[in-house]
């Protein structure tokens, strides 16, 4: 199966938000950065179904700063093939980023392309549906389990409480959600070959956005804690508070 | 402007046949900008029957549109898409609004694609500003939050438990939409129900989440327990889920569900960053932990430094009391 994963490089999750200078973003001088989160279990996902499934290829492909060669890099020594870097700032917008990846796979034929449900920065979960849309594919986003089952996949995903179980023909795209796969940590020997994995950048330019940040700010700061005595008289006092001051219950 | 860019069309969700609490929201959130823009609100609603119209009218919604038939009984993206794309050629509409759900984030990031439509995806609000929609939307799951403005058509998607409902009680014509609906390329094989019948995170207004600090699995019942007095949800932390306590669908925080309820009731939880994440924006938050100096009691407006095993009976104790 060929598989292309589309991963991007996020703030790490420890992250303290602070807001840059521009008003707009957020401040990244000192701050860590990951393969978001639902990207790598994307990844993970995409390895062993290139394993499980006889010749194959697992393609990874990033929109980011030059420094995402990194991720990149971290994705080839999990096992990825080969890695595709449009070198630009990410966008913030879901339409930009849906129409420079759809450039960016123009000419590379897939059967799966797989996302990750949400980026833990944008938190939009908006561009594997988009992307479908755009490509005329189908698409189940939030998918927990994908096996092949001859012609197409099987997935399932989880919806309302329920868990549904799907069947998707090829090429589709999907979105990974938690349970799907546990990302595996890079091995020594993984990290020497993914030095010698081909990394194309490639000329694609960041399709216009269609959605304009106008300012970035941190939610107020919560605070003034009442402390409440672990008694029954402590547990009355809480109830009351929470019905007759806060009117929560 | 013309009349039609000023118009509003909303699709609520529905299942088995029941309006989603959501819908309320929607169709109050869709009220508010049709009467900024002058223009009209249009509710569409996929496979709950024209009964939906009275709530649907109560809520503001002018005209109801409703799509019915076996194809569209339980919700698949591309039949409701096609649903959605029928609603947006009968009553046009530059604006179109929708729960941030599973299955509206889904369905909204499509339809914007298919239908050429800006997007702003989890927006907590959506008003004119100047001739632009203008939309609060977190990032960083709630770390920050950004204000965001479209121009021309677009989608919005709502979280839900952000707006609340208001009547503003009118009459809404329903009338029955036929859509032919393209071959299905995704087929559903079957629906495993979830063992237990739980209330839905996102949408509740009380949740009651439980950390390693209950010690045990067999500790959990604690949790329910009090969820039950107080009519709540139960969340989780990742340590419990990772631990295989609980399934994924409980885990609240940056790799699990943001929510933001009236009362979250944090149990033997640290209030790690990733954990907070996904709470903060709650509106009362109660924190029970041994350690005094727990991260998560500087998010809390109350807080009771205690055994789990010893409070938590306690406060169920006193909630059946008080509650009923
Ligand atoms: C990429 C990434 C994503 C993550 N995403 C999430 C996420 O979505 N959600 C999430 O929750 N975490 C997430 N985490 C994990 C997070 O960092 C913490 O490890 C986790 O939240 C800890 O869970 P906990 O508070 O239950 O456990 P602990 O941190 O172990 O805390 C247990 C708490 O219980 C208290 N306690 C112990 N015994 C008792 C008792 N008998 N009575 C009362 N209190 C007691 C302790 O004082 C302690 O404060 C993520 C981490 C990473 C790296
Ligand atoms: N800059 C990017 N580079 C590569 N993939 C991306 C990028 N932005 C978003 N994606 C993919 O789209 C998914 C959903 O992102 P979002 O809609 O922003 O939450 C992510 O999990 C990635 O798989």
């Amino acid at each position: 199966m060929r598989i292309i994963v589309c991963a991007k490089r996020v703030v790490d999750t420890e992250t303290r938000a602070k807001v840059a200078a521009d008003g707009k973003s957020l401040e990244t001088t000192g701050v860590q950065f990951i393969i978001a989160p639902y990207d790598e279990i994307a990844i993970e996902k995409a390895l062993q179904l290139r394993d499980a499934t006889g010749p194959g290829s697992v393609t990874v492909l990033t929109i980011g700063p030059a420094d995402a060669s990194k991720e990149l890099r971290a994705a080839l020594a999990m096992g990825a093939d080969a890695a595709l870097h449009v070198v630009a700032e990410p966008p913030t917008d879901p339409w930009a980023a849906a129409q420079t990846l759809q450039a960016a796979l123009k000419e590379r034929p897939f059967d799966l392309l797989l996302l990750g449900k949400q980026a833990t920065d944008e938190d939009d979960a908006a561009v594997g549906p988009l992307l479908a849309a755009l490509l005329d594919l189908p698409c189940v986003a939030w998918v927990s389990s994908i096996v092949p089952d001859g012609a197409g996949l099987t997935v399932r995903r989880d919806l309302d409480g329920e868990t549904e179980v799907l069947s998707v023909p090829l090429p589709c795209v999907l979105s990974a959600q938690k349970g799907l796969a546990e990302p595996r940590l890079p091995g020594l020997k993984g990290i020497m070959a993914a030095k010698k994995k081909p990394l194309e950048a490639l000329a694609v330019p960041v399709a216009a956005a269609r959605s304009e940040v106008l300012a970035l700010a941190l939610p107020p700061a919560r605070g003034g804690l009442t402390r409440i005595e672990p008694t029954p008289e402590g547990m009355l006092t809480l109830l009351t508070a929470l019905r007759n001051e806060r009117k929560v219950l | 402007m013309s009349a039609t860019s000023r118009d509003v069309l909303v699709y609520v969700e529905a299942r088995a046949g029941a309006l989603k609490k959501s819908a309320a929201e929607v169709v109050t959130a869709g009220r508010a900008l049709a009467d900024q823009l002058g223009g009209r609100l249009t509710a569409l609603v996929v496979g709950a029957g024209a009964e939906a119209g009275p709530l649907l009218a109560r809520y503001g919604a002018e005209r109801v549109l409703s799509v019915e038939g076996p194809a569209f009984a339980r919700y698949l993206l591309e039949a409701h898409g096609a649903a959605l794309l029928a609603a947006l050629e009968a009553a046009p509409a530059r604006t179109l609004l929708l729960a941030a759900s599973v299955l509206g984030k889904e369905l909204g990031a499509w339809i914007a694609g298919r239908s050429g439509r800006a997007l702003v995806a989890d927006a907590l609000d959506v008003t004119l500003e100047g001739g632009r929609l203008v939309t609060h939307k977190p990032k960083y799951a709630g770390k920050a939050v950004a204000r965001v403005a479209l121009s021309g058509a677009a989608v919005v998607s709502l979280r839900p438990n952000a707006t609340p409902p208001r009547e503003s009680a009118r009459q809404a014509a329903v009338a029955r939409l036929n859509v032919n609906v393209p071959a299905p390329r995704v087929t559903l094989k079957e629906v495993v129900a979830a063992q237990e019948k739980r209330l839905e995170l996102t949408e509740s207004d009380i949740i009651v989440s439980g950390g390693r600090g209950l010690g045990k699995p067999e500790s959990w019942h604690l949790v329910t327990e009090l969820a039950a007095a107080l009519g709540a949800a139960h969340g989780a932390s990742r340590a419990v889920v990772d631990a295989g306590w609980r399934p994924h669908a409980e885990q609240v925080g940056q790799t699990g569900k943001t929510v933001s309820p009236k009362l979250y009731v944090a149990c033997g939880i640290s209030g790690a960053i990733q954990h907070l994440a996904g709470m903060s924006s709650s509106k009362v938050i109660v924190a029970v932990n041994k350690d005094a100096d727990a991260p998560i009691f500087k998010v809390a407006d109350y807080g009771i430094v205690g055994d789990v095993h010893q409070v938590l009976p306690m406060l169920t104790q006193a909630a059946k009391a008080y509650v009923h």
